[in-house]
């Protein structure tokens, strides 16, 4: 916009836009507050604070299709006490179940991070269960950019391409014994949500997305994600496992057109 | 609300202006080369009081009849252009090209759907506005402050593989359609009559790069893009530019830059997040609306180029 003399009703109306905003996200609530909760999480109380899980999204998304998220565990994962599993929700998303995680002991930190769709202005909300059944809540508000992307991959060609291609990434090439230790696990599939409707042509693919995602070492689970739509294309995981000794990563992924797609990577001391 | 607010304000304004007899605001256009007409949009971001027309779109007028570039950023502009046209020949429009699936260059479409128009676009624009539709709609009803319906989304029943000639009666237009770049359906078009390249989004000027498609595939069409023995080109944003090709040297220094920061933060097994606050950054000053898309910049490319080396 140009730069000059702002009449006094901008200012009116810029005063008006932000409590608008303010409004409109105490009523972003409702669709939680009236369907979700009780779909996810029956009537089970959850605690809401950033004291067990803490999540972490820009309020301004930069790209709807690619928006960074990460979720922190504040507890550590110790057999007596550990966050065993955590669910991500985004409220407005047309399916508003974005994944789940189990985690374990062997997990070392229930620190995960992902890309995720977002396709209007929502909550997020990531729900962590401890192993004591009780159920801990943190949500960020998240605008979806004016850009001009929508929320799909620009480039579903090469996706397709690559289709279930896996990469490990681990900071240094020796791991650290009985600590977390990060991953990062890369999966090329083009994650198509199917929910382009067909206003105009023919051409809109069916969907085609990662359900789910098994992490193991030596064969003990490290972590098993349920994911959904809501998921960026070409998934992208960061994660903590706790090796005891030299052994296996592996990655087991199955997508809901059935097809199966393995990895592993050598862990050395 | 705020929108509806703009929206009675603006019709108020333009009721008084107007008058009940003029409907439409003139839209203002120039010749810039004998029969090509540029209509220079905003660096602006699209809003509710811009309406989303901020591109540059126009015609290039032939002796039998007219090919129009781009209809506009909302289904009004469509109109006015298509009034400003018929207020400037007499030919008839016979082609509506989109240069891509961007809102601020389809959404004047419906005002050119008649007997005689053909729609003409790049073989994957089809499928790109089938995929978009949906989410522009409602993305205009909240950021735009206009309802968009099926209707407003024309797509090409022509389109083009690779290349196409368009004979407009004493001057032909050659359209190329590109690999991904700026989107996944870039088209450009060359006049040889006049020498004028219409680059569109290929090609962006004062405004900075938006990458929709990639990156990498960008720098390869800017290659491309500098053969044409161009006098003169067109950005999608931006000023008319008589200096090809050394006036796309600014958008490749851009690109090349953020590829080589993304490569680097990628290697340093940075993460996204980490990349988006520093790449591209040592060129925030050479820039308009630096801070609204460079971020963007560094999340798609840093999507892609995790998958490079395989």
């Amino acid at each position: 916009m140009q730069a000059g003399i702002i009449p006094r009703t901008l200012f009116v109306l810029l005063g008006l836009a932000a409590s608008w905003t303010a409004f409109a996200e105490a009523q972003e609530e409702g669709t939680w507050k009236n369907a979700l909760q009780a779909k996810f999480f029956g009537d089970k109380p959850i605690e809401e604070g950033n004291a067990v899980v803490e999540l972490t999204a820009p309020y301004r998304a930069e790209d709807p299709a690619l928006v960074p998220i990460q979720i922190a565990g504040k507890i550590p994962q110790t057999p007596e006490k550990y966050i065993k599993h955590i669910t991500l929700i985004i409220d407005n998303n047309p399916v508003p179940f974005a994944a789940s995680f189990d985690l374990t002991p062997a997990s070392g930190k229930a620190d995960l991070a992902m890309r995720v769709r977002i396709n209007a202005y929502t909550h997020v909300r990531a729900i962590a269960e401890t192993n004591d059944g009780k159920l801990y809540m943190n949500k960020v508000f998240v605008k979806a950019s004016g850009g001009c992307s929508a929320p799909i991959g620009a480039d579903l060609d090469a996706a397709m391409a690559r289709l279930g291609k896996m990469k490990f990434r681990l900071d240094t090439d020796k791991a650290a014994l009985g600590q977390p230790n990060p991953v990062q696990l890369l999966i090329s599939h083009p994650n198509i949500t199917g929910l382009q409707m067909d206003q105009i042509s023919r051409l809109v693919k069916p969907a085609h997305y990662v359900e789910e995602v098994k992490l193991s070492f030596n064969g003990a689970p490290v972590m098993t994600a349920k994911t959904d739509i809501a998921v960026s294309a070409d998934p992208n995981f960061r994660f903590y496992f706790v090796p005891d000794k030299a052994g296996e990563l592996k990655a087991e992924i199955r997508d809901n057109t059935g097809k199966t797609f393995t990895a592993s990577q050598t862990i050395t001391e | 609300m705020l929108a509806a607010l703009f929206r009675i304000a603006r019709t108020a304004l333009l009721g008084f202006w107007a008058g009940a007899a003029l409907a439409l605001p003139e839209l203002d256009l120039r010749e810039i080369a004998p029969g090509i007409f540029v209509h220079q949009g905003l660096y602006e971001l699209p809003d509710t009081h811009n309406r989303g027309e901020i591109a540059n779109i126009g015609f290039v007028a032939g002796e039998r009849c007219v090919a129009v570039i781009d209809s506009g950023g909302s289904p009004e502009q469509g109109r006015a252009l298509k009034a400003a046209i018929a207020a400037r020949t007499a030919v008839p429009v016979c082609y509506v090209i989109n240069t891509h699936v961007h809102p601020d260059h389809i959404y004047g479409n419906r005002a050119f759907k008649a007997p005689g128009v053909s729609f003409i676009g790049h073989h994957k624009l089809p499928q790109a506005m089938a995929m978009r539709a949906p989410y522009y709609i409602e993305k205009a009803t909240r950021d735009l402050g206009y309802t968009l319906t099926a209707e407003d989304f024309v797509p090409p029943e022509v389109t083009v593989q690779d290349r196409m000639e368009l004979d407009l009666g004493g001057r032909t237009l050659a359209l190329t359609a590109h690999g991904p770049a700026h989107t996944d359906n870039d088209l450009s078009i060359y006049d040889a009559k006049t020498g004028t390249l219409w680059a569109a989004d290929l090609l962006f000027i004062g405004h900075l790069p938006v990458v929709d498609g990639s990156l990498v595939g960008w720098l390869k069409e800017i290659q491309n893009l500098k053969a044409v023995p161009a006098k003169r080109a067109i950005p999608g944003h931006g000023p008319v530019i008589s200096d090809w090709p050394s006036a796309i040297a600014a958008e490749e220094r851009y690109l090349e830059q953020l590829a080589a920061d993304v490569r680097t933060a990628i290697k340093q097994h940075k993460t996204m997040e980490q990349a988006m606050d520093s790449a591209g950054t040592s060129m925030r000053n050479d820039w308009l609306l630096f801070d609204e898309f460079n971020k963007r910049n560094v999340s798609s490319a840093f999507a892609a180029l995790e998958w490079e080396d395989d």
